[in-house]
């Protein structure tokens, strides 16, 4: 799961981890009413406007409905003109910014609304660096990065400049350790004020990932500031869903905007969907065979609209929304149904596809691949429904089945 | 001589609520040795089960099974009670991971850890805490370990299996019992299939399991079953092209995944651009693994990679 950028900065706060002071608005009214107060805190005439989507990329990014307007924007207006010349700038920049469409490298050519504007203040950088906590597969443990190449894409440094990219592994049994902090800090190349700032920060970053459960915890740039004080100037955290159970506080942070409506009312039913671009819809039992059904549907030359696991107890009723869905994509010109059923039984399934056909009514067709536990009873059900199914005997000839029926 | 599990094991299931329960009977039908639960707030009962024998399991048994198994509140009193070396856990998620660890500091060899959801950072904890112990972990997220007519440890299918030389390893459930059944019509049959799951932090990987089958007799060839996400099928390459004498065919599965999205298991997700269907399968082929194009070649290609 992710949160904003303002979310996670008011999670790292709350641990005592040094973020610039901010307010979130959601109305151009509350932009500006933001203004004096952020001058008056931090003594810097300085007032940034960043846009609040999940998507990052925003600082470079542009507004479709006002391609001069970037995603963040630095109000310096206040420098010579005092706070109501910050208040004229940002009431400009805010109702330009509030409602419109910001277009990042990372929100795709749709670009996302963005509804919630987050005003901070203006910060004196000495460096940007880059910090992250995340879990390392391969080891089974989460580990720090760092870099001294804070403001760039990460994956760039890694790809052209791996070498300055510092690594820390988690012993989980202690945490990340203060030689492990001190490491870090001789590597970023730190002063001796800003060594003394970094070593807390990085450890209650470490104290932080544990404690919430996050994926990722990224902070790009973390700055280093003149009088050398350690600051997370970006935050961005993400949640493992697995373990929202034990948040309810982060779970409630959750955007229901940022997300899909079909994939969040397939969630709701116990499903698990997501959505593509393609022609044929499927619905498949197990996350692996229903990855390897879209696989095997471009493999025989077309794209497959979704990915959909009924997962191992699909009754009629879950069933029937499944189609449903499916049948919400204006997309979909064929569906294919491809179950091996193990604990799940064909007859079941057999009876809850017709039942949900009966009431959805298709218009497009469909191809059943049933295989497994009574799948003869399964077969029979459907044959003797008189709906128009045709039944495949394996998983490649049900896709080419559905892929030459849906051209 | 298969891998992990034979007639021999004796397993201990921890989790007796109604999948718990529903799996122990299937297992328990298939002639799998099982031995007791552990359910603390059940502690003290003794469990009927009672049904038709699943004749695709172990042979030379009657036509119907009643068996009675001991609910304890510790894995502690369960070995002691029933000298078990292996358990299976389907404990939900906010407990699978204590499970797990409470098996482990019982001293079970094997534990099976059926349990979907668990969290990632209790999953880091239980390999920190296993490093020291004698326990091999399989898990967790996954559909269990089958030696075909001999013990069957999890939820998958038991007639769809066939003792015969192939080892099967995967990340998936449904999508391996396409590669068992594949298998199994083809003649070709199975050893011992793995389900190592779906999780991005595991106990037991390909390269742990491959490992295994290029050291038992019985295994002629295997079968790898891998997923987008994490480098594991890339590490087991390595593996394949300079340790591994027998042939292994394998898929992949998450070519049209799109990047940044967990497709189902928690595991299969491409970030970062690493952990492409794409890199896997060009390591594999390098490493000389037949690759099937699609789930329904996977039969075709172990019978090519035998030659």
């Amino acid at each position: 799961m992710k949160i904003h950028e303002y979310q996670a900065k008011h999670l790292m706060a709350e641990r005592g981890i040094p973020v610039p002071t901010g307010h979130l608005a959601t109305t151009v009214d509350e932009a500006v009413a933001a203004v004096r107060p952020l001058i008056a805190e931090s003594g810097n005439p300085v007032v940034v406007v960043k846009s609040q989507i999940h998507a990052g990329g925003r600082g470079k990014g542009t507004f479709k409905e006002h391609p001069d307007v970037r995603g963040v924007n630095v109000v310096t207006a206040g420098v010579d003109g005092g706070p109501e010349a910050a208040e004229e700038a940002v009431r400009d920049l805010a109702g330009k910014m509030l409602g419109s469409t910001l277009v990042t490298v990372q929100t795709g050519p749709e670009g996302k609304v963005v509804n919630r504007l987050y005003l901070e203040q203006g910060i004196d950088i000495a460096r940007e660096l880059y910090l992250a906590v995340l879990l390392d597969r391969a080891v089974g443990r989460n580990i720090v990065m760092a870099s001294t190449e804070g403001g760039m894409e990460i994956e760039k440094v890694a790809a052209e400049t791996p070498e300055k990219i510092l690594r820390e592994e988690i012993d989980p049994a202690i945490g990340l350790a203060d030689f492990q902090a001190r490491e870090l800090s001789y590597g970023l190349g730190l002063d001796d004020e800003a060594v003394k700032n970094f070593a807390p920060f990085v450890e209650a970053l470490d104290r932080a990932a544990t404690e919430l459960d996050t994926d990722l915890i990224e902070i790009n740039p973390l700055v280093v500031t003149a009088d050398g004080r350690v600051m997370a100037l970006d935050g961005k955290m993400a949640f493992d869903d697995n373990a929202l159970f034990r948040h309810p506080d982060v779970a409630a942070m959750r955007d229901g905007s940022e997300e899909d409506p079909a994939e969040l009312e397939a969630k709701k039913s116990g499903l698990n969907y997501i959505k593509l671009d393609g022609t044929i819809g499927c619905l498949v039992n197990g996350a692996g065979l229903a990855m390897a059904t879209m696989d095997t549907i471009k493999h025989v030359g077309a794209e497959p609209a979704n990915f959909l696991d009924v997962g191992g107890g699909a009754d009629e009723e879950q069933v029937t929304t499944a189609f449903q869905i499916i049948m919400s994509d204006p997309n979909v010109k064929g569906i294919f149904v491809n179950i091996f059923g193990g604990i799940m039984r064909c007859d079941v399934i057999a009876s809850g596809i017709v039942a949900a056909v009966k009431k959805v009514g298709l218009g497009v067709p469909l191809v059943v691949r049933l295989e497994g536990t009574n799948v003869e009873m399964g077969k029979r059900i459907i044959e003797d429904s008189g709906l128009d199914v045709v039944s495949a005997d394996s998983l490649k000839d049900g896709a080419e089945k559905i892929v030459e029926l849906a051209r | 001589m298969s891998i992990l599990v034979d007639r021999d094991t004796k397993v201990l299931v921890q989790g007796l609520g109604k999948t718990g329960q529903f799996h122990t009977d299937k297992a328990i039908a298939y002639g799998t040795q099982m031995v007791g639960a552990v359910h603390p707030s059940r502690a003290g009962e003794v469990v009927r089960f009672e049904g038709d024998t699943d004749h695709s399991g172990v042979s030379g048994r009657d036509d119907t099974y009643s068996v009675d198994l001991p609910v304890f509140a510790t894995m502690r009193e369960a070995v002691a009670g029933t000298g078990a070396n292996a358990s299976v856990v389907y404990v939900p998620p906010p407990f699978a991971a204590d499970a797990i660890m409470e098996a482990a500091a019982a001293g079970i060899e094997l534990v099976v850890a059926i349990t979907e959801g668990i969290p990632v950072g209790d999953m880091v904890e239980v390999k920190r805490y296993l490093a020291d112990k004698p326990t091999r972990l399989i898990g967790p997220n996954c559909p269990g370990v089958i030696t075909p007519g001999e013990c069957k440890i999890g939820i998958m299918p038991g007639y769809i299996h066939q003792r015969g030389r192939i080892g099967v390893v995967s990340r998936s459930g449904t999508l391996t019992y396409e590669a068992v059944h594949q298998l199994t019509v083809t003649g070709l049959g199975q050893t011992t299939a793995v389900g190592i799951g779906g999780d991005p932090v595991n106990g037991t990987n390909f390269l742990d399991v491959l490992r295994m089958f290029e050291d038992d007799p019985e295994t002629e060839g295997v079968v790898m079953i891998g997923e987008i996400g994490g480098t594991a099928e890339e590490e087991a390459s390595e593996f394949v092209a300079k340790q591994m004498s027998k042939p292994v065919a394998g898929f992949i599965a998450g070519t049209t995944a799109p990047a940044g999205k967990r497709m189902g298991h928690a595991g299969a997700i491409v970030s970062g651009g690493r952990g492409t269907a794409k890199a896997k399968i060009a390591a594999m082929t390098e490493a000389g693994i037949a690759i099937a194009q699609t789930p329904s070649d996977m039969g075709e290609a172990m019978v090519r990679a035998l030659g």
